[in-house]
């Protein structure tokens, strides 16, 4: 006779109060399968843990959005987010896609260099630009978006030595109604600082002032916001036209969208309280349409989406390293990747789905990773079916910021590799090995030996 | 170790404690066990009706039942200090 | 010799009738006694231990459903089961927690199943938001008190520029504080602050007499009903315990002046402060049925039963005057169940 599958035995005190157990059903549907190839057999090649990337999934939502600007406006432009996830390959498919490039370091404007991006079509915003890299802009002729005073001091400065007229914007920051309000980047709408820096640039006449930039947020569920700052920008523009008599080109809105992950603490599920990317398109675009452009002053529309587009085409994978029980009942249970490459497990309650089928039964459980930390900890609340030793897990949603985010602590970090749109899998990240981290150590000679 | 006499059980996994008031539910496997256990069954004789049953080995199955009965414990729902392998 | 009552298959959430009530058991009660239809009762319920899940005299069959942080997904996939067993025509979500999972599936359940309900658009549900209330009542022409949303303690020292004290302190989603002074408003926006999160809303407060009144829309701009009702006795919770129906022609003006403007579909209850001179404040308006609708039924508007009608796509007229001077007076009584009907709710999810 055949054996009956077998489950762990699990009893559990009936608490009233508590999610039901008919609440969490979708949550441990067994995923076995990325893109149409087992996480089984993935694990098995690349290691584990692994993250994987879609590429199907991330051009799609690349086309969402084009789709969802380009049908309300006649003018739009993305520049991809190199922060949020800045492997090359990752890059490239957004490139090839038609984005510029948006970086905010000397190392991700390289990046962008390296990805044989033209100069003209990167944006380089940040607080921290140093004076080389200032100058590599200005001799790239690429769109700078000036946050504070000092830097516009700086930039006029090398124009003037290097005898150019750099291509510039300047970030504004502005109350749209929203919690809380980003005022530490830019210059301040309400205040007459954004006026004061403009009319410093136009007087000044040593920089282009070619657009207006704001950034109003991270994970904004809330697209009426995005009105406001568009209407805001756009009044900002037709003022300097009729001051100065000058036509800026574009408005970079920046990015923030969210994605369907549930942040902490929310009540409503990521996947319920994300607005679609047509419901940020549309009180933007109808924004700068009402503004009161005639139809060729009507700028172009720049926007640095990232965790929107990317998100949900990342997925990491893992094994359940063991199980135990914690002294006041509750089960935990470890797993081989962490807070160390999972950063966004600060953030979000990550949806995890088991990698292999089973019955209807589940046990509450806390999710801890591998590292010898008392905040390593993926999930802190989660009810899934019992598992077992060498299991494996389907993170979802973690597209965004991990792959850049991650830390090399305690161990080393896991391969990267993409699915392509062919099916075809390819490692667009080794997995590190003890090389990767020694060549960058250096030991004086009487450090050489322990000694012991 | 030995269940509390008086833990009435239904088929569809509903177990429940007089003594105290306190509901919970099991699922398939643990209502087994716990049948056994009211049965005054030794852990041996679980091990040998369950694996005989199920596709799971001695020592795995050992561990998860040393679990399971330190949560019946926890739970209050056995009597005395026993332990699994009694 | 009168019509055959039409059958009709109804599911109604809300059936925690305890000491602050869900408006659950109260619609269920006006719809048992409707003239026009014969309704199959199924109850949707959270938890266990909520009453109306073993008063078979009212629900007929109860199923435990997804926690409204769940998601729309798993809410869907449970009423699809249900559905199955029970071929339900109409749900009625009684909760505020719920109705945002409910106005998204609307269209997916009139479509895939239909099953019909009868809910104000999401627009409207999220602009009445206690958060955008003064945008709102602007919209609308209705006077609400001044307010102001707090995301940081420094605002507090400049709220004496535009506010005088003392000062309603409102949490996000629930729970309402009285503040004297800026360091109350403090304690309050700490208090306050981390249970509902950001932001804090600070309201203008406003004095006088709390008169509520509970309403049905037909979403076209009609009114086609409105009971007002003053609270007599409240509990500590500040639920009514008991309340007396009252004609204040004002009151119910403003009510149709919000159905004519905003197009609201489905019931709703409005919390008013009627001011020494005559003035009237909109306070809060809260998207459903109140848990003291079964007064409005006893007065001769039967609310719920007209929402059915309204959902059926029946021409509706809207009702006519009510009886004034009656009063609910709620009590609390022990009901004794089997341990058999509470395993089968807790393990199976059905009863």
């Amino acid at each position: 006779m055949k054996k009956q599958a077998y489950e762990r035995p699990i009893i559990q005190k009936l608490n009233t109060g508590l999610m039901n157990k008919y609440g969490t059903k979708t949550e441990y549907e067994p995923v076995t399968h990325i893109d149409g190839h087992a996480v089984h057999d993935l694990l098995q090649a690349h290691g584990s843990p692994l993250f994987v990337l879609s590429e199907k999934t991330m051009r799609q939502a690349f086309r969402d959005a084009n789709r969802a600007f380009k049908t309300r406006y006649p003018k739009v432009q993305f520049a991809w987010s190199y922060k949020t996830n800045y492997l090359s390959a990752v890059c490239n498919v957004y490139h090839q896609e038609g984005s510029w490039a948006e970086v905010v370091s000397g190392f991700e404007y390289r990046k962008a260099l390296d990805n044989k991006v033209p100069g003209t079509k990167i944006i380089f915003n940040g607080p921290a630009k140093t004076g080389e890299e200032l100058e590599l802009a200005i001799r790239h002729d690429s769109l700078i978006h000036i946050d504070h005073f000092d830097e516009l001091y700086s930039l006029t400065q090398l124009a003037e030595n290097m005898n150019r007229r750099p291509r510039v914007a300047i970030r504004v920051n502005m109350d749209t109604g929203v919690y809380p309000m980003w005022d530490r980047f830019g210059f301040n709408y309400e205040d007459g600082q954004a006026r004061d820096a403009i009319h410093m640039i136009v007087q000044g006449d040593k920089l282009e002032l070619v657009g207006l930039h704001c950034h109003i947020g991270t994970f904004m569920l809330s697209p009426s916001a995005y009105g406001v700052a568009a209407a805001k920008l756009s009044q900002l523009v037709m003022e300097v036209k009729k001051t100065y008599g000058k036509t800026l080109q574009y408005i970079d809105l920046g990015g923030g969208f969210a994605s369907k992950n549930t942040l902490k603490g929310s009540y409503l599920q990521g996947v319920d309280a994300c607005p679609t990317i047509d419901q940020y398109a549309e009180p933007i675009c109808t924004a700068i349409l009402n503004a009161g452009f005639t139809e060729d002053e009507l700028p172009l529309l720049i926007l640095e989406t990232g965790r929107a587009l990317i998100d949900e085409a990342g997925y990491l994978l893992g094994t359940v390293v063991s199980n135990k029980r914690l002294a006041d009942g509750r089960r935990a249970t470890i797993l081989d990747f962490g807070v160390n490459i999972l950063f966004t497990s600060f953030w979000y309650d990550h949806r995890i789905s088991p990698a292999q089928p089973f019955g209807q039964y589940t046990e509450d459980a806390v999710l801890y990773g591998p590292l010898c930390m008392n905040i390593d900890v993926v999930r802190e609340h989660i009810t899934l079916p019992p598992l077992k030793k060498d299991d494996r897990v389907v993170v979802h949603t973690v597209g965004a910021y991990n792959m850049t985010q991650w830390m090399q602590f305690i161990t080393l970090r896991p391969a990267v590799v993409m699915v392509g749109k062919d099916q075809t899998v390819s490692v667009v990240r080794k997995r590190e090995t003890m090389a990767s981290i020694q060549q960058e150590e250096q030991v004086p000679e009487h450090l050489k030996h322990p000694d012991l | 170790m030995k269940l509390k006499k008086n833990i009435a059980l239904s088929d569809t996994g509903f177990v429940f404690d007089p003594s105290t008031g306190n509901s919970f539910t099991v699922n398939p496997i643990g209502l087994e066990i716990i049948g056994y256990l009211k049965e005054g069954r030794n852990a041996e004789e679980i091990k040998r009706e369950i694996t005989a049953r199920y596709e799971t080995d001695g020592p795995g199955f050992e561990k998860d039942l040393a679990d399971f009965v330190n949560m019946l414990q926890k739970l209050k729902l056995t009597d005395g200090n026993g332990k699994a392998t009694d | 010799m009168g019509m055959a009552k039409r059958r009709i298959n109804i599911a109604v959430t809300g059936l925690n009738a305890i000491d602050s009530p869900g408006p659950g058991i109260p619609v269920i009660r006006a719809l048992r006694e409707s003239s026009l239809f014969d309704v199959r009762i199924i109850g949707l319920s959270y938890e266990a231990l909520e009453p109306g899940i073993y008063m078979h005299h009212l629900v007929d069959k109860t199923y435990q459903i997804p926690l409204p942080a769940a998601g729309v997904e798993q809410l869907l996939n449970r009423l699809r089961y249900i559905h199955e067993a029970e071929q339900l025509e109409l749900i009625i979500p009684n909760f505020d927690a719920e109705l945002f999972n409910f106005i998204r599936l609307a269209d997916v359940l009139l479509k895939e199943m239909g099953i019909r309900t009868f809910l104000p658009g999401m627009e409207q549900f999220e602009a009445r938001h206690k958060v955008n209330l003064e945008a709102y009542g602007k919209e609308h022409g209705l006077k609400i008190p001044k307010s102001k949303s707090l995301t940081r303690h420094a605002e507090i020292a400049s709220l004496s520029h535009d506010f005088s004290y003392p000062l309603m302190v409102k949490g996000k989603f629930y729970d309402a504080l009285i503040a004297h002074t800026p360091e109350q408003v403090k304690a309050c926006f700490n208090t306050l602050g981390s249970k509902w999160g950001l932001p804090v809303i600070v309201q203008e407060f406003i004095q006088g007499q709390e008169v509520n009144v509970t309403a049905l829309g037909d979403g076209k701009g009609q009114m086609i009903g409105a009971v007002a009702m003053r609270k007599q006795y409240v509990t500590d919770k500040g639920k009514a315990w008991s309340g007396i129906s009252i004609d204040d022609e004002k009151l119910l003006d403003m009510a149709r002046r919000l159905f004519e403007t905003s197009l609201w579909r489905g019931g709703l209850e409005l919390e008013v402060i009627r001011t020494e001179e005559e003035e009237y404040y909109l306070i809060e308006i809260n998207p459903r049925f109140p848990a003291w609708i079964y007064l409005a039924a006893g007065c001769g508007q039967n609310h719920p039963e007209a929402l059915v009608r309204l959902a059926l796509g029946e021409d509706v007229k809207p009702f006519e005057g009510y009886d004034v001077g009656k009063l609910f007076i709620r009590y609390s009584y022990d009901m004794i169940v089997e341990l058999d009907e509470f395993m089968k709710i807790s393990t199976q999810g059905e009863l």
